[in-house]
Formats: C-alpha cells, structure tokens, sequence
C-alpha cells in the first residue's frame, strides 16, 4: 500500500526536478527537507535567545539608543536576586500557578469522571462545559470584571445571597486579600474544561474489558477507581499539568485585564512584571535577564516534570 | 522603439514629479489621545486641509495605551506619526533621543514668538532643557487637573441644612483641599432621590499615571518639591518632606472614605462615568473634558459647576496638556511644518478654542471676554497660572511607574506608611537618576 503511495508521488514529481534529485543522497534530501525548518527554528527562535543573553549582561535601553551601551557583567542578575519586586512577583506567580492547577486537575478530572458516566445529553453537557476556553482571555477578563463589581456585580450578589453580606462591602478585584484569588477563580473557570477534556480523553482509552475483568474478580468501584481509572488516566493529566503549567507561568492577558497587577503589586505575575521592566520603564537589558531567569525556570522545572512522566507511563 | 519610446515617457513623468514635489500635497498623519479634543482638532484641521491641499489622517490612541504606542513607535523610528501632541513628559526624551525635530530655526524664520504663549505652557510644553530657550513643540493644548460638582445637589435646602448641621458652615465650593475631604465625606453614601450617592470621583489608576497624575493633586497644595535644589536632583527631604507625607495622608483618607465602591483602579473614564451616571457628587478630571460635560444633557447644564484644585498650604494644580512637535523621522517634515505655521496662527488659536480645544495663545487667554466664554473658563485662568508638573527627564517612564508602584501600594493595597512609600520613592528615584549618571 505504501509503496504504491511512493510510486504515485515519484510518479507526480515533475522530471525536470526528479532529475536533479535523483543524483542526491539521501542525507542530502533529508537536508533539503529539515534545512528550512532549521533555518526559521535558528532565526526566529535561537539567534533571539542568544541575543537576549548578550543583552541580559549591558545596561542597554531601547529608547536610548543614542547612548552608548556598556557591558556590566553579572550586575543585571545580581539585581534580580536583591530586587525584592522580582521575589514578589515570583510567588504572586507561584500562588497563581499552584491554586490554578490544583482546582482545575480537581474539578476537571471530576467532571471528567461524571461526563464518562453515559447518561443522556452528555454531549449537550460537554459542549457547554468546554464554552469558556473558546473565549478570547480580553473578552474573559472585561465580563469578568464586570461580575466582580461590587455595585452591579453578579458575583458579588451570589456571594451576598449565599452569606447575607452586603454586595458593595467587599472588592474581589480591589482588595489585596481576594485580589489573588479572584484571579484563580476566573482561570479555573476559563481552563478546566481543558482539563476535563484530556482526562475524558483519557478514561475513554480505558478498554471496557479491564473494568469486565474487575467486576469479575468482584473489586468495588471505589478500587476500580482507584486501581485502574486512576492510574492509566494519570500520564494524560500530568500532561494537562504540564501544558496548564507553562501557560499559567507566561499568563499575562487575563490577569492584565483584571487587575493590572493590583492591588499596588498584589497580582503582578512574574510576565506581568517582565513586560513593565522591559516596555515600560524600558530597561532592556535588566529585563532581558528577568526573561533569561524565567525562561531557564520554566525550562529546568520542564525538564524535570518530562521525566518524570516518562517513568509514569513507563510503569 | 516601442521600449525607447515607453523609457521617455517614464523619464519626463519622472521629472515631471520631481519638479512638483515641493508643492505636492501631501498625506499628513497626526498622533494624539483618543479623547474630545482629538475631535475638536479633526474639525480644525479641516481649514488646513482647504488651504494647503494637505490631506490630514489621525492616529488616535486612547489613553491608557497612548505612551506604550506612541513612544513604542518613536523608539523603533516609525514613520507613523509626521506630528505629534505628545504628553508634556515626553519632551526630554524626544528632544534627547532625537525623536522631535527642534523649531528654533523654523519658528525664526516663520517669525512664530514663544511670546505669543503663555508662559507655563512654553516652559512645560516646549523646552528642553527646561526653561532654556530651545525649542522641541509648539504649545498645542493647555491642560490641567481641576474638580466639578454636582451644582443642583450643592442648592439643595434639604442637603445645605443638613450640611450645615453636620459642619456648621455653608455648603459650597470648597476653598482648601481639607474642605473638600470634607464634603465629599458628607456626600458618601447619602441617599438623594431614592438612590445611594458617592463622595468623590478621583484618579487611583495604576497601569499608567492615574494615581500620579490624582495625588499630586494633593502634593501640590501642600508644597511639594522634586528636589531641594532644583537641577540637583537632591531628593532626600523635599520629596519625602512632612508635608508630603501630610497630603499623602489626605489624599489616602479621601480615597478609603469618599470614593463609590470599587474604585481601585480609576482614570479618567471612571471619573467621567461616575460623574455622569449620577453617583458622585464631585469628580476631578482635566479641564478638557469639561466642554463635554457641560454639555452633557443629563448631568450637565444648570447641574454642574467647576472649581480649580483647591489650594491647602498653597496654590498648586497638576499640569495636563500638551505640544505638537514633528517627528523627526518622518518623511513629510515641510509638510508638516507648514501644520504648525498654520496652527499658531491667532485666529485659527481663537477658533481651536472656540471648538473644544485649549489654546496656548495670549491673544486667546488675554482676551477680556475670555474667562466669561465657557463656565470653566475663569478657573482654568486661574489653573493655569499654578501649575506644576511630573518630572520631563528622558528617564520620565522609570521615574513615573516608580511612583505609581509606590502610591498605589500604599493608597490602594495598605501597604506601610505615607512616609515608608516616600523613602522608598526616593530610593528608586535616587536608583534612576544614578543609572542616567545624573547623580
């Protein structure tokens, strides 16, 4: 069958081209195929990056350009390690990235599991689950805004009718205690049907014959849960980790539109932070090492977590 | 042949421009806020276009974006912008930069006199070094932070007499900042006609200069300085000095108990939308705005007054406003300074002003019927003459968001003190101007 596919596009290539490859290697054919991707991946991705850490050791300013740059060694990374904004920003970071993922591996992997149940109009119930994640995260963040105000705002009204407090006496997005939630709360709501999809993905590539095999050695469901449905859907959820992972640790968006970072610097993420250094105050080269920092954290802490669900689904 | 005869066609068409192009009309392109006297100048700008056979295009950004896009675009020597009404701050950076063009030369020759303005908004719009006579933007638009008031509210017997009986004094437009906190207090949370009403609409935005451009409102009137020595950059005990930590104060009392709830993070449009759907009594905001809003059929009219910032230990109003420079990398330049001959014109001034727009022009603001022209026109007279302004450096952008990070922590999040946030204003200030070797 294959070989008949080849036969058909050999046959398709026109001769005058067919001719001049025919005389080419294989290597060199591969080359052919790989060279433009290397090219773009060189030009777009890592001559970037190895520029960035050449800035990362000047004091250039990219609205300064008439001044002269100088080159100040490891001065830009010692500042971050002092700089208490940057230590800030880390662990609004952290407190997002941690409470994000925890709700949505929780509620998603739950939904999952009720959605898995055949019932009818569960696929009505999908696609209203997954509406969020459709939405544009500016369009999220201005509807949201408008549910966390406290005059007009319909979350603060479920709150008050659920608590009997006042809607206008407490400010989700202007106050430093709820600011940080209030943010988690919208990403959960926006990404846990992303989640839930890849565990439903995942509990559906269990064969009904294993659950059979079960029942037949009379294992409860809570074991079956536990013994089966969790296990083989954990490589699939460590991977809906992994990509909420790095997505929530460069979020920007959402969070811009939200707060702005506020309360004073309460929610200023870590991306947040590195565009105000870098586009605002414009100091390119203290922020190209804030980028350098970030970028070899997401990698390390990547890398790490691969691994590791390497072995997962090795087991 | 047929070739030779189409290559000596192309020439003479070519020469043929050549030869017009000074006189060419050209496709000139204007950058400024988005806001109402962005309006004003477009219907301006029309009697331009008739009498050069310029075609003039806007880039309007609002405000929020406006220093993040246009100053994005002159560091990248984009060719978007031929003029542009920068904010006052910018001017250090687009003269030492290189992104305007100087018009010592160009205003000599066209016989335009710095004279002709006034002398707040030459020194603020147009020079750099500040106060020397060199000249980067002609004054375009004269600006500054001042209040409004709901007058039909404030001639309520109902209202006065309770008033009177919480203060014991008239209610009316407050004649010092502490007034002020006062009746926007009396206001907060009040019922009138069946609906809770606010105190006071104020600036609290972090993103890009609302809180600055908000306290220093506050600043001001209690005689704040950058520096002790000014062009010495020495900092320590002006900027963090016990009256700045008094206004610091106010300005964080007026905010936890006269603003509608919410207000965390409020600008101009915020002001203008609390004013307008009826739930604050007073509101600040920049004088131009104020055409709109006593225009405006709800809230305007008979409803509304103005009053210029109120002074405390002095005299002092947040400076607004801007001058229209060319940029330096556009390719249309005489062009576009045939624009600015046109605009400082004293009757094309009379009629910006007579649209919406705040002339700079003495023939303008000297004229004896000019404070009886507009309601708010006496006020922003008398604005004008006590109007200071953030810092021009080229390092204006460091040294502002330094600021906003530090009031917003305090004023916003309850962070530490008014004098905690000062000393550390003065650190990071200090941190800057020793990266610009200016210290």
């Amino acid at each position: 069958m294959s070989e008949k596919t080849v036969d058909r596009v050999a046959g398709a290539t026109p001769v005058r081209i067919a001719r001049k490859i025919r005389g080419l290697s294989d290597r060199a054919i591969a080359w052919i195929f790989v060279g433009p991707t290397i090219f773009l991946l060189l030009a777009i991705n890592i001559f970037p990056l190895i520029w960035t850490v050449n800035l990362s050791f000047t004091n250039f300013k990219a609205n300064r350009i008439n001044r002269a740059v100088e080159y100040v060694g490891t001065r830009n990374y010692e500042r971050i390690l002092n700089d208490p904004d940057v230590w800030l920003s880390m662990q609004a970071t952290a407190h997002f990235l941690f409470w994000t993922i925890f709700f949505q591996v929780l509620i998603g992997f739950t939904l999952a599991w009720l959605i898995n149940k055949k019932f009818r109009g569960n696929d009505l119930w999908t696609t209203i689950i997954v509406l969020p994640m459709m939405l544009p995260p500016a369009v999220v963040g201005n509807f949201w805004t408008f549910l966390y105000q406290p005059q007009i705002g319909l979350f603060n009204y479920v709150v008050a009718f659920l608590t009997g407090r006042d809607p206008s006496s407490f400010e989700m997005l202007g106050s430093v205690d709820l600011a940080p939630w209030s943010i988690v709360i919208v990403d959960t709501w926006m990404w846990t049907p992303f989640v839930m999809l890849i565990c439903l993905a995942g509990m559906r590539s269990i064969p009904d014959y294993i659950y059979e095999a079960a029942e037949i050695d009379r294992a409860s469901k809570l074991r079956q849960f536990f013994t089966i449905t969790v296990p083989m859907v954990l490589p699939f959820l460590m991977l809906a980790v992994l990509f909420r992972g790095i997505e929530n640790f460069k979020m920007f968006d959402l969070v811009v539109q939200l707060t702005g970072g506020g309360p004073g610097s309460t929610t200023e993420l870590a991306s947040i932070h590195l565009k105000r250094e870098a586009f605002e105050k414009w100091r390119t080269g203290y922020s190209s090492a804030i980028a350098i920092v970030l970028f070899v954290t997401v990698f390390g802490l990547a890398s790490i977590y691969v691994k590791a669900l390497n072995k997962v689904k090795e087991r | 042949m047929k070739t030779l005869k189409l290559a000596a066609a192309g020439a003479l068409a070519l020469s043929a421009a050549t030869i017009t192009s000074p006189a060419q009309a050209e496709d000139l392109t204007l950058c400024w806020a988005a806001w109402d006297p962005a309006n004003a100048l477009v219907e301006l700008s029309k009697e331009f276009e008739a009498q050069s056979g310029h075609k003039m295009s806007f880039e309007f950004v609002p405000w929020p974006n406006f220093a993040d896009r246009i100053l994005n675009e002159l560091n990248s020597g984009g060719k978007l912008c031929d003029l542009l009404i920068g904010d006052s701050q910018w001017i250090g950076g687009g003269a030492e930069n290189g992104h305007y063009v100087k018009l010592n030369d160009f205003f000599d020759k066209e016989g335009i006199s710095m004279g002709d303005f006034a002398d707040a908004t030459v020194y603020a719009y147009s020079t750099w070094p500040k106060g020397t006579p060199n000249y980067y933007a002609l004054p375009a638009m004269g600006d500054a932070n001042g209040w409004f008031y709901r007058k039909d509210w404030f001639a309520r017997d109902d209202i006065r007499a309770a008033f009177k009986e919480k203060t014991g004094r008239e209610l009316g437009e407050p004649k010092t900042q502490k007034e002020l906190l006062e009746i926007a207090q009396f206001f907060q949370g009040r019922e009138i006609d069946g609906q809770t009403v606010y105190g006071a609409a104020i600036f609290t935005e972090r993103g890009s200069e609302g809180i600055t451009m908000g306290v220093t409102g506050a600043l001001y009137p209690w005689g704040f300085k950058y520096e002790n020595t000014p062009g010495k950059y020495d900092m320590e005990g002006a900027v963090n000095s016990p009256e700045a930590v008094e206004a610091l104060e106010f300005y964080k009392e007026l905010y936890k108990t006269a603003t509608p709830p919410g207000y965390t993070n409020a600008y101009m449009g915020e002001s203008l939308d609390a004013f307008k759907s009826g739930q604050v009594a007073l509101a600040m905001n920049w004088f131009a705005f104020f055409p709109g809003l006593y225009a405006d059929p709800s809230t305007g009219g008979e409803k509304i007054d103005f009053f210029v910032n109120p002074p405390q230990n002095n005299e002092g109003s947040t400076l607004g406003g801007q001058g229209i420079s060319v940029v330096a990398y556009s390719d249309k330049k005489d062009a576009a300074l045939e624009y600015i001959k046109w605009f400082a014109q004293p009757d094309v001034q009379a009629k910006w002003w007579g649209l919406g727009g705040y002339s700079a022009h003495n023939s303008v603001l000297n004229d004896p019927k000019f404070p009886e022209s507009a309601p708010f026109a006496g006020d922003f007279l008398l604005a004008m003459q006590n109007v200071k302004d953030f810092w021009q450096e080229p390092a204006y952008a460091e040294l502002l968001l330094a600021m906003q990070k530090r009031l917003h922590d305090y004023i916003v999040a309850d962070q530490g003190t008014a004098q905690e946030a000062l000393d550390l204003l003065v650190e990071d200030w200090t941190e800057i101007f020793q990266d610009e070797g200016k210290l």
